[in-house]
């Protein structure tokens, strides 16, 4: 009889989420936490901050775009959801479940059942044919050969590249590398997908194409994705809700009219005068 | 006056040698037959054992499987059939088995120790001196040993070969391994692979270039050993450059080097041209990243 409406539990949760890279991490921690900037840090420790107290709720169903320039540790955020990176410090949640507490088995059963994942240069195996790369998550995870070259083959179809199962990728350009790439994650059926940054490196036009096929695919599959992007526009066309960073923190956390319209800070402004 | 304090290692090393022989000797030469037996004798009886036309056949297929190219199988048979024209050819067979012998040796312990080093820091860090040492000592510093060891014949000298050309197949296992892109990797782990299905699905085969170049010098390093194993007793094409030698005779110990240059082309081409095939694949790889974001 509540008349509130509460809003649904996030599928992924950051907590506190910080990284530092070198050797005295926890004296930089404490230095974070008594309020010294990345800098003293880095000038007193001699270690990088790559991230400092991030806390991000990913909604499920939703594309959720993280947004920073480089070296802003956006690419290092997105990796903590898989724990291709560990955190330093903070909790990473799972439908609420810690993953941090995960054994080796453990984490290798969630990177084959809840989450997959693209990258900036594809990561594709270059001496296995696109239908060998789309079906290697499937035959990681110890399905049949017999099933696997089918669903793939079925993936293959689904993200314009029928009749292309039997090439190599160095035979393919950029986007339908690409292509092969995000076929590779969906096969793996996961609820959860994180794109590291997956068009940047394909021209305007190609870089189009593949937005329209992700937003047809997401209407259909529904999945919770977590986009990295420095192009604003990319994220305003793909995102539900827009994480702006920089320098390691998190500067604003809102659906895209807000950035729009009430930009937190000067960076994010300028971010958003890019759009003209 | 003199600075140098006087330190020698050679009386104990000696000591030490003698009562190595002394007290190993026997199991030694289990060692030693088993080797022979087991690996050397088959191999050497089935290459003599065979028709040199048959294996002049089998030579110019597999040379053509390995280039596609009908000229450089031809050529290759013709670099063989020389050989045999020079009346070497018996001696090439007993060559062709030690070497053959020596680089199995030599895959065995080179490629699993390749990848040891490349999997693990510390293993890296303590067995890269003793390459070091490998590749560095002079031959006979351990040839001597080996003889002592196992007696004179084709075993110390399959042995000593192996020390001597397992390096760089070690070093190129371990360097193809560590040149995988690193985000082929990363991508891997992103699907939960586990450290096995990492190296044989994704690293052995990225670095198969790399190792096949590896291989190639290691069959080369063998055959450059076979005049020296012949000092020990081994026989083949060695035994001939080393009498030509000792009797004054250049024309047999020219006629011989040439046969072992020969071989060293045939065994060279054929197995640079495996590495290559592979080698095309891999050159063309999707290397061309935007690369906007290291993190």
């Amino acid at each position: 009889m509540n008349p509130v409406e509460i809003p649904p539990p996030p599928r992924l949760e950051a907590r506190h989420i910080s990284k530092i890279y070198g050797i005295a991490a926890q004296r930089a921690l404490q230095l974070l936490r008594s309020g010294a900037d990345k800098a003293t840090v880095q000038a007193e420790t001699g270690c990088q901050v790559g991230l400092h107290d991030v806390s991000l709720a990913i909604a499920a169903g939703h594309t959720h775009v993280i947004m920073g320039l480089s070296g802003s540790g956006k690419s290092t955020l997105v990796r903590h959801f898989n724990r291709l990176i560990d955190p330093s410090d903070g909790d990473i949640l799972l439908d609420g479940q810690n993953i941090l507490s995960l054994d080796a088995a453990g984490l290798r059963d969630l990177r084959r059942r809840r989450i997959s994942m693209v990258f900036q240069g594809f990561g594709l195996l270059p001496h296995e044919t696109v239908q060998g790369n789309v079906a290697y998550g499937l035959l990681t995870r110890g399905e049949k050969k017999a099933t696997v070259l089918d669903k793939a083959r079925r993936w293959i179809d689904r993200v314009g590249l029928t009749g292309y199962h039997d090439r190599h990728p160095h035979e393919l350009s950029g986007g339908m590398r690409q292509r092969v790439g995000l076929a590779r994650a969906l096969a793996m059926e996961t609820d959860i997908l994180l794109m590291d940054e997956p068009f940047s490196a394909l021209d305007p036009l190609t870089r189009r194409d593949m937005q329209q096929l992700l937003i047809d695919l997401q209407a259909e599959l529904q999945k919770t994705i977590v986009f990295i992007t420095h192009d604003l526009a990319e994220a305003f066309r793909l995102g539900q809700r827009i994480a702006m960073l920089r320098d390691g923190q998190l500067v604003q956390d809102a659906p895209p009219e807000e950035i729009r319209h009430a930009p937190a800070d000067d960076y994010v402004a300028r971010f958003v005068a890019t759009l003209g | 006056m003199d600075i140098f304090l006087p330190i020698s290692i050679k009386a104990p090393v000696n000591r030490a040698v003698e009562t190595l022989v002394s007290r190993f000797g026997d199991s030694l030469h289990v060692v030693n037959d088993l080797l022979l037996q087991g690996g050397l004798l088959p191999i050497e009886r089935l290459l003599r054992g065979t028709p040199a036309w048959l294996m002049l056949i089998l030579i110019g297929l597999l040379a053509w499987h390995a280039t596609r190219r009908l000229a450089h199988a031809a050529g290759i048979v013709a670099a063989c059939y020389l050989i045999g024209c020079f009346g070497l050819w018996d001696l090439l067979m007993q060559t062709l088995a030690l070497v053959l012998v020596s680089t199995a040796l030599a895959v065995l312990i080179g490629l699993p120790t390749g990848i040891l080093i490349s999997q693990s820091r510390l293993a890296r860090r303590l067995l890269l001196p003793v390459l070091d040492v490998m590749q560095t000592l002079p031959t006979f510093v351990y040839l001597i040993p080996a003889v002592m060891l196992f007696g004179l014949g084709k075993v110390p000298a399959i042995l000593a070969t192996v020390v001597y050309a397992v390096c760089p197949l070690i070093r190129l296992t371990e360097l193809g391994i560590r040149q995988v892109d690193p985000e082929i990797t990363e991508a891997a782990w992103s699907f939960g692979t586990t450290r096995w299905q990492l190296l044989v699905g994704v690293q052995l085969p990225l670095a198969l270039p790399s190792i096949m170049a590896g291989l190639n010098q290691t069959v080369m390093m063998a055959l450059a050993m076979v005049v020296i194993a012949s000092m020990i007793g081994a026989r083949g094409l060695g035994e001939d450059v080393l009498a030509g030698i000792q009797t004054l005779d250049v024309g047999k110990g020219l006629q011989a080097g040439i046969a072992i240059v020969l071989l060293a082309i045939v065994i060279d081409r054929i197995t640079q041209a495996y590495g290559q095939s592979q080698r095309l694949q891999n050159m063309t790889r999707s290397r061309e990243t935007g690369g906007h974001e290291s993190r």
